[in-house]
């Protein structure tokens, strides 16, 4: 993709051990709100890359930061303090206009409540990004982009006709269609029953791992989590612990566990900051 | 983005909507039908009384008895046929080309059993040529018929209608009695434009000569030894010396009733011109008001459109996010918020005309007379409004959505 920012010279993405540049890169991000007379430090230092074709989850209780961080990973706010690079851009300098390409071009979007317009066809939800990119070939590629999440006989279907795993589809192939630099997931499989939640957890396995595109995922699911190959955990505005996953589970293929087992993990606090081998 | 993927996203916008899209542009539309159906109608009394009156002639002046306004004069001395005839010589008033005069007397004309009653008027035969009011069979009276009272009428088309049960009937030469004596039916006058006017139908008259309404149908006489005139239909040389004429009727008369003040004139000059003007003055008010309660009802249709655009941003506020989280920038948010509302009130705009044209069409068919157009004046200002409104009324709502935070938008609920 023609990069349209003027890069700053001195800056060089970092690589990892196996030769993967960081697609993104925030050094030091604090950000505040003013909540009436209240100054909320919903971060309050975050140092964190992301690199080329990696699977992440951030994880993290309610308040911990974990919104925060996804919206300023979204070029949807600006850190107060500290610097994103996003694929190698500096973003957090960035105007109004610039960051509103920047998440055209550079990241895809899934939200956890699909996010789709109103009785729009499927295809056309698919092209909105593109329109607001200019993109050529809109049609082409947004019914590409249907197909390549299983909805290309659904092009036509308006939401209200589709389930919700394959609204949630529709929303992925939107987030697909610009070839983001990254798909950013809020809770994509919050709101989908659980056999939905598998095809839409299998799609993104299979998106990372057959067309090696990054994904990043807010969840607070440690299930959901376990297939993903990293784990962020945030609390209190800091990361507070960054680990592989070892074996990530496939969806589809691993079941999850019975409430009855659930339940003993909760009890015996196997999920947050647990072990690694706990997680297996 | 470019203007026609605008236009696109609005009308899409619009078209999810329809219901409410149809319920906002009704506010436009009845605002601009009601701008031009009642602008037009306004216009149309307004032409139609000016023809009225343009029938009177621009160079005749009228004179007849009217109370004086101040002074301590109570009594009016009518104005006698001596003085009439005076006022008809160019050494008394060099202005006047000729007087035609006319009194009137009531009567009741009989046919069979048919019957009507009216106000007679008795007038010398050159009132046809003054009011430029010929006849349309038959003739009108001669010298000969006002010297010797001769008991001819000449009838008006409504007359004849109320006499004959026909307006197209000729009843020349057929008797009629008048005041219980028999008559003979000479002439019929022009039909007159108009039917039911400001001044009354001018067709339902009845006239006789002056003399005859003054000695067989009334004792007229004045104590100057003339015949009692009620009104004075003086001809002008041309339309320039209208001014000079009133003053020189008014200077003679003046004398002849010992007016010694402005306000003790016990008669009143008017001409067609201050007729048009006073009443010109009434029906510019009408079509002033008219326009502003249409306008009003624009008003409100504007605020219809803001109201609703500002519930559509609100009920919209995360479909406002998701296009901005995709790529969308304020501008073009603004972009199509404003094209919507725009779109909106030219519709409302476009409908509007044709309401008003059913409107001015509704009104001819109820009132012939009435000549109603749409001017291109309306149809300008009808669009020009509904584009204003658009964008003044859409603007505030649209740079709402613009400026809305991304993250917010998203959130809310």
């Amino acid at each position: 993709m023609v990069s349209l920012f003027k890069k700053k010279p001195a800056y060089q993405p970092p690589v990892d051990e196996t030769g993967r540049k960081a697609v993104i890169d925030i050094r030091g991000v604090t950000k505040t709100y003013l909540m009436g007379d209240i100054e909320v430090n919903a971060l309050r230092g975050v140092d964190l890359q992301i690199y080329q074709g990696e699977f992440v989850a951030i994880m993290g209780p309610s308040g911990s930061g974990k919104s925060t961080l996804m919206n300023v990973l979204g070029a949807l706010d600006q850190p107060t303090t500290g610097e994103y690079f996003l694929d190698g851009v500096n973003v957090s300098k960035m105007t109004e206009s610039d960051l509103a390409r920047t998440r055209n071009q550079k990241i895809g979007f899934v939200f956890q409540s699909f996010n789709l317009l109103k009785r729009t066809p499927a295809l056309r939800q698919v092209e909105l990004p593109l329109i607001y990119g200019g993109a050529a070939n809109r049609t082409k590629r947004a019914k590409a982009a249907l197909e390549s999440v299983g909805l290309g006989s659904r092009l036509d279907h308006l939401p209200s006709e589709l389930s919700g795993g394959q609204q949630q589809r529709v929303a992925i192939a939107r987030a697909l269609v610009t070839e983001p630099a990254m798909i950013l997931a809020d809770e994509p499989t919050g709101n989908l029953d659980s056999r939905s939640g598998t095809e839409v957890m299998q799609i993104f396995q299979s998106l990372n791992r057959d067309k090696g595109i990054t994904v990043v995922f807010v969840t607070h699911d440690p299930w959901i989590a376990r297939h993903t190959n990293r784990v962020v955990i945030l609390r209190d505005g800091r990361v507070v612990s960054d680990r592989m996953v070892s074996q990530p589970l496939i969806a589809g293929k691993d079941e999850r566990p019975s409430e009855a087992d659930e339940m003993e993990s909760v009890l015996k606090d196997a999920y947050y900051g647990g072990k690694e081998e706990e997680y297996n | 983005m470019s203007l026609t993927e605008s236009f696109r996203v609005a009308l899409t916008g619009l078209l999810t909507n329809r219901l409410r899209a149809i319920l906002t542009t009704l506010g436009i539309i009845i605002g601009v039908g009601a701008v031009i159906g009642l602008s037009s109608l306004g216009r149309g009394v307004e032409s139609f009384i000016a023809s009225e009156f343009q029938a009177l002639g621009s160079n005749v002046l009228f004179v007849f008895s009217s109370a004086p306004t101040s002074g301590t004069r109570t009594t009016i001395q009518p104005i006698s046929t001596l003085e009439g005839e005076a006022l008809g010589d160019p050494t008394v008033a060099p202005d006047i080309a000729q007087v035609a005069m006319e009194t009137v007397v009531p009567g009741r004309v009989v046919n069979g059993g048919r019957s009507v009653t009216i106000v007679l008027s008795g007038v010398t035969p050159n009132f046809a040529v003054v009011r430029d009011w010929p006849v349309q069979t038959g003739v009108f009276f001669s010298d000969e018929d006002l010297d010797a009272a001769a008991r001819v009428i000449v009838l008006g088309t409504t007359t004849v209608e109320k006499l004959f049960g026909d307006k197209a009937f000729d009843p020349t030469g057929l008797p009629v009695r008048v005041n219980d004596r028999v008559f003979t039916v000479i002439g019929v006058m022009q039909e007159q434009g108009g039917g039911i006017g400001a001044l009354g139908d001018q067709n339902e008259v009845a006239f006789v000569p002056m003399t005859t309404a003054q000695t067989r149908l009334d004792n007229a006489r004045t104590r100057d030894g003339g015949y009692r005139v009620d009104v004075l239909h003086i001809q002008t040389r041309g339309e320039e010396s209208m001014d000079a004429a009133t003053l020189q009727v008014e200077s003679y008369l003046s004398d002849a009733h010992g007016v010694t003040f402005q306000g003790e004139q016990d008669f009143t000059i008017i001409n067609q011109r201050d007729l048009l003007n006073s009443l010109g003055a009434v029906t510019g008010i009408l079509t002033v008001f008219l326009s502003l309660i249409a306008g009003i009802s624009l008003l409100v249709g504007g605020i219809g459109i803001m109201n609703i655009m500002l519930v559509s941003v609100t009920e919209r506020t995360r479909e406002i996010g998701l296009r901005k989280a995709v790529g969308a920038r304020g501008s073009d948010i603004l972009t199509q918020f404003l094209i919507e509302s725009l779109v909106l009130s030219l519709v409302g705009g476009a409908l509007g005309v044709a309401l008003g044209w059913l409107i001015t069409l509704i009104g001819g068919a109820l009132v012939p007379d009435l000549d109603l157009a749409i001017t291109t004046d309306a149809i300008a200002l009808a669009t020009g409004v509904s584009t204003f409104i658009g964008v003044f009324f859409g603007l505030y709502p649209a740079s709402r959505a613009a400026r809305m935070k991304p993250i917010d938008a998203l959130r809310f609920e």
